[in-house]
């Protein structure tokens, strides 16, 4: 299963890990023999069978609708590599892009 | 700009996205209420920490339920959670938990009216799905600032199906959205505080063509006006580019209401996939026959249903029917009234002109009225027993807007009780026409129209107090001698 | 006096009859800690304050008779699981200096019957990797030769708790992680049903695989602890509404007619004969105790490897993008724009085998390849899922080898990803089926042990804790440690 260079460069992007130039040739081999190993499947006849997404074959339970949180906003916000009056501060983000 | 009408038409699909009003997130225990200080209604849960999963809250799904329900649809059983996969910022687990296959309602309809009659809009699906948080710009340096409160908070997107040909109609059918979940109690439906949003997408193709062309996607549009002008532009857009040989760039578009235009959001390097796949961390969700049953018993009367009701109960009129029944407070606040006038007609009327002009002068709410429905219904009463006529009520009603008081105190304390005494009334019409023996002489022979003149003349003696029937039956008699 | 060479049920005694305290056992095992750690490196911390304040609350419980089912029972655990207050990495540089800010459920049960925690034992990243080799914070070594490694990616716990620096540990199994480094250290390795154990709180990999579990030096220690860890969690959607099984109680019911399966599509590949001798031995061990030997099919179970490896990295590959660096952990330096910011906090943050498992499963979900890969792996998963079930009608458990073999030197399988995957083989079907698994030693080659599998049918944990237990009353190869 061969990989280009730029399918390789949009999945980095899609995953949002940088890739260097000089690391995508090996990185490149190790992904395709991965996928050379996913080959195997295509023997199996899946024509009747239903895809199996969990291990338990229940239902969902939920919960009632009630506040159970408290403000841990301190607490929570102590592990925030920059953090200003109480909020998250990363590189200026231009709205509605995503 | 040219008019494109006949040869162009054009092809819009919604998708509205309703903040639930939910007491709690959708998958957490954090509370929903809007305006809270920075990430303190923001849970570990809500931040993604490292180890955390989501647990569904119940409500949401019995609002689906109801929403369903409104909109004709199919409730789909089981139906289950995905991940859409995206990177930003204020989406804290990298993906958003939404629905993809077996979105919670499927297949319904909607009928709207507008001027030019009524038509069927499909509703291809309405799914839940988690709200993001939000990036603020301001005083920081150069940076954003993350705020999480809203991150989690429960959204239903409800997709149209592209059976939508006007802005006209693409108002029409967001306003009927809007009627029916403030009608079910699902949303507030506010869309300044964003608890309402409307993404549009629009084509154009020349009136006759089978293939759609291309569209775009108008991101965000936070009021009906705009949403209007904003399709508006966007068609017109299209129409020139096409017109002018270029072709449209399938694309994100923000509209920004001061310019009224749409503009490209800056594209990306490479085209985002969503990946989408079931979400691990929930299973599928059976809902039961009893608990689906056990909802739609909570269900209220919906806005159609209510026209409908109004016109075969009160004999109102299709158009009084639908206005009143577009907005469930208001329709309520007529159910009051007529409970005390018993005149449904005039009470419709009242609400919808006098009562309506007053609460816009000073933009308040129905519920906000200075003037209760029961107060509003004793001076209709008034009117129908004939104590006032419909003119001195008007002054009467400004009165009661502005001191609060009940209408029996006003008539008696500046004695606008109306005058129906036939007697005290002949009188008043004799000294008329005794005072204008020229206008007399021209009725006589012959100038019909001068009729109403001496009716304001009676009217004006006895200060708007005289029952005007009366002073047309006596005047006419008198005169025809 | 040698607390390390009692038993963690004779330890509960000890303390219950007011032999010793836990302060005593505890600093015993700190001790042992801070002399040994130095040569396997199995702790990324170690919580000695927290511990001799949580021994030192036992005793006050055991002085006023009220004290709780497992008081004073010192406890590692795998740095997988949130531990508030306490760094918490998941063997990683992305979490580096994480402190939870909340506990996982696993730990908050057991806290709450009193156990002592020890501190936190190193893993392979994010659990993934079969030899404790891709930490951030260095390799554990395997304490029967520290030229080879203990395993993966609970090679910390199993580790520690095989050179004695802590009784017990808690460990995750994914693909093998709790299994395959129990057999490559001897010792005794449970993973429950899918569901039985919470998930809250415990770092997630691969959502629809994860489970936690116990590595122990016996059945019975691992039945012990196993219970508390178990039962319904609200906070987990997954988690199984079952009250706790009674693995303690029904220990020693005897495995006299019941019914072992050996697949022969795991005894038809080549393995070395010192793995062959070993399973035949214990075959023979339990045909003595009256149990019944049959060949099973399980047609799909070849597929086990691909499918497990399209599944894991797709699902892991979303777990994964909570680590953006904007709320916790690890940021870059001097990111110039959002973009920046997550591409180099990522491409810094992540050790080489996680960024290879994120890219692979980033593309098996990706448009145009959804449905060759994942939809595929699904579909077959089922099929395995399948086989499984009819087995389970003519068999009470299945047997095999855990691992290809022993231990294997550090760095002999780094270069090459995919021999690294074999070493998961016969582990990985019981997570894609949601079943119980465990292994246990049987066996030893050349100075390092070896172990079996057996995995139950669903929600049999109590079953397969009869049939390990049964073997080690009548075995001694679950007796043997290493010398350190």
């Amino acid at each position: 299963m061969a990989l280009s260079d730029q399918e390789l460069k949009e999945i980095a992007y899609l995953a949002r890990i940088n890739v260097s130039e000089d690391s995508l040739s090996s990185l490149k081999k190790e992904l395709e023999d991965i996928l050379d190993l996913f080959q195997q499947l295509n023997e199996a006849d899946t024509s009747e069978v239903n895809a199996m997404s969990h291990p338990l074959d229940l239902s969902q339970p939920t919960r009632k609708d009630e506040v159970t949180e408290e403000n841990l906003r301190e607490e929570l916000l102590k592990n925030a590599p920059s953090v200003k009056s109480g909020l998250f501060l990363v590189p200026k983000v231009i709205d509605g892009e995503n | 700009m040219k008019n494109y009408s006949e040869e162009w038409e054009a092809v819009i699909g919604l998708e509205i996205h309703v903040q639930l009003s939910t007491k709690s997130k959708l998958f957490s225990g954090a509370s929903t209420d809007f305006g809270a200080l920075p990430n303190t209604q923001a849970c570990n849960i809500d931040l993604a920490m490292p180890g955390v999963l989501p647990v569904l809250n119940e409500e949401v799904l019995k609002m689906a339920i109801k929403l369903g329900k409104a909109l004709n649809a199919e409730i789909n059983s089981p139906t289950s959670f995905a991940r859409k996969n995206y990177f930003y910022p204020d989406s804290p687990k990298g993906y958003q938990i939404s629905q993809m296959d077996k979105p919670i309602v499927e297949n319904g309809y909607l009928d709207i009216e507008t001027e030019k009659g009524g038509k069927r809009i499909g509703v291809t699906r309405a799914h839940l799905e988690e709200d993001a948080g939000k990036s603020l710009h301001d005083d920081f340096e150069g940076q954003s600032g993350i705020d999480l409160n809203r991150a989690g908070t429960p959204l239903l997107e409800i997709v149209s199906e592209p059976e939508i040909s006007t802005p006209e109609e693409a108002v029409a059918y967001l306003k009927s959205i809007h009627s029916i979940i403030r009608y079910l109690e699902i949303s507030d439906g506010n869309m300044a505080e964003g608890s309402m949003r409307c993404d549009a997408n629009v084509s154009v193709r020349k009136i006759g063509d089978e293939t759609l062309g291309t569209r775009t996607e108008t991101k965000n549009v936070n009021s009906f006006r705009f949403v209007e002008k904003a399709i508006q532009y966007e068609i017109e857009r299209q129409i020139n580019e096409l017109e002018s040989g270029n072709k449209i760039t399938q694309e994100t578009r923000l509209y920004d209401s001061q310019v009224n235009t749409t503009r490209p959001m800056r594209s990306k390097e490479f085209a985002n996939d969503y990946r989408y796949f079931p979400e691990p961390d929930l299973l599928p969700i059976t809902l039961k026959k009893e608990f689906i049953e056990e909802v739609m018993a909570t269900m209220p009367e919906m806005p159609n249903q209510k026209r409908e009701r109004f016109v075969s109960q009160f004999s109102l009129s299709e158009y009084d029917a639908g206005l009143l029944a577009a907005e469930k407070d208001l329709a309520d606040f007529f159910e009051e009234v007529t409970k005390v006038s018993t005149s449904p007609k005039l009470s419709a009327n009242w609400i919808m002109g006098e009562l309506s002009a007053e609460l816009n002068n000073e933009n308040l709410t129905i519920k906000e009225s200075k003037v209760s429905s029961d107060k509003l219904g004793q001076l209709i009463s008034r009117i129908e027993d004939g104590t006032i006529s419909g003119k001195i009520a008007k002054d009467i009603f400004e009165k009661m807007w502005s001191s609060g008081k009940e209408v029996d105190e006003i008539i008696q304390s500046e004695g606008l009780k109306q005058v129906t005494d036939d007697k005290e009334i002949e009188s008043m019409i004799d000294e008329v026409i005794q005072g204008n023996p020229e206008q007399l002489e021209q009725y006589r022979s012959g100038k019909d129209r001068l009729f109403g003149f001496f009716v304001g003349q009676v009217m004006k003696a006895s200060q708007g107090k005289a029952n005007p029937k009366q002073v047309n039956d006596i005047l006419k008699s008198k005169l025809e001698k | 006096m040698d607390f390390h060479k009692l038993s963690l049920v004779e330890q509960l005694e000890g303390l219950k009859k007011g032999d010793f305290t836990s302060t005593e056992l505890t600093t015993h095992y700190l001790k042992r800690i801070s002399s040994f750690d130095e040569q396997i490196n199995s702790f990324i911390t170690v919580t000695e304050e927290q511990a001799l304040s949580q021994a030192k609350a036992a005793d006050e419980r055991y002085k006023n008779k009220n004290n709780l089912p497992l008081d004073g029972l010192p406890i590692a655990h795998k740095d997988i699981f949130c531990t508030k207050g306490v760094l918490t990495t998941c063997g990683s540089k992305m979490l580096s200096n994480f402190e939870a800010p909340y506990s996982s459920t696993v730990y908050d049960k057991l806290d709450k019957e009193g156990m002592v925690m020890l501190g936190k034992t190193n893993m392979d990243e994010f659990a993934m990797g079969s030899s404790n080799e891709t930490s951030y914070f260095g390799p554990v070594k395997n304490p029967w030769n520290t030229e080879y490694v203990p395993g993966g990616s609970s090679g910390g716990s199993a580790s520690c708790v095989s050179a004695e620096l802590a009784p017990i540990a808690t460990a995750t199994d994914t693909g093998g992680s709790i299994r395959q480094p129990a057999s490559l250290c001897g010792l005794t390795g449970i993973k429950p049903t899918y569901g039985r154990v919470s998930r809250y709180g415990m770092i997630a990999f691969a959502s629809s695989l994860d489970q936690g579990g116990v590595v122990a030096r016996s059945a019975e220690d691992a039945a012990l602890i196993l219970e508390a860890m178990s039962g319904h969690d609200p906070k987990d959607s997954t988690s199984l509404k079952l009250e706790k099984p009674n693995l303690v109680k029904d220990l020693d019911t005897p495995i006299k007619g019941k019914k072992i399966g050996l697949p022969k599509e795991f005894f038809e590949k080549e393995m070395p004969s010192y793995v062959e001798k070993s399973i035949e031995e214990a075959i023979e061990v339990y045909k003595n105790l009256g149990a019944e030997v049959v060949e099973v099919s399980l047609s799909n179970i070849n597929l086990s490897l691909p499918i497990y490896y399209i599944i894991a990295p797709a699902e892991c590959s979303a777990n994964l993008s909570r680590y953006d660096g904007v709320r916790y952990g690890y940021r870059c330096e001097d990111p110039k724009d959002i973009e920046d910011l997550f591409m180099r906090t990522r491409e810094e943050g992540f050790g080489a085998e996680v960024k290879r498992r994120i890219l692979i499963g980033t593309y098996a979900l990706s448009a145009g390849y959804y449905d060759a890969y994942y939809l595929k792996a699904q579909k077959c998963r089922q099929l395995v899922a399948n086989d499984f079930s009819e087995a389970f009608k003519s068999v009470d458990v299945i047997l095999s080898p855990t691992t290809p073999g022993t231990s294997f030197k550090s760095g002999e399988k780094t270069s090459d990803p995919i021999e690294m995957y074999l070493q998961d083989i016969f582990t990985i079907p019981a997570n894609l089926a949601g079943l119980p698994g465990l292994s246990i030693p049987c066996g030893e080659h050349e100075g390092l042990p070896l172990g079996m599998q057996l995995v139950g049918n669903s929600l049999e944990e109590s079953k397969l804790l009869q049939f390990a237990y049964s073997y080690q009353s009548n075995t001694n190869w679950h007796k043997k440690m290493p010398n350190i």
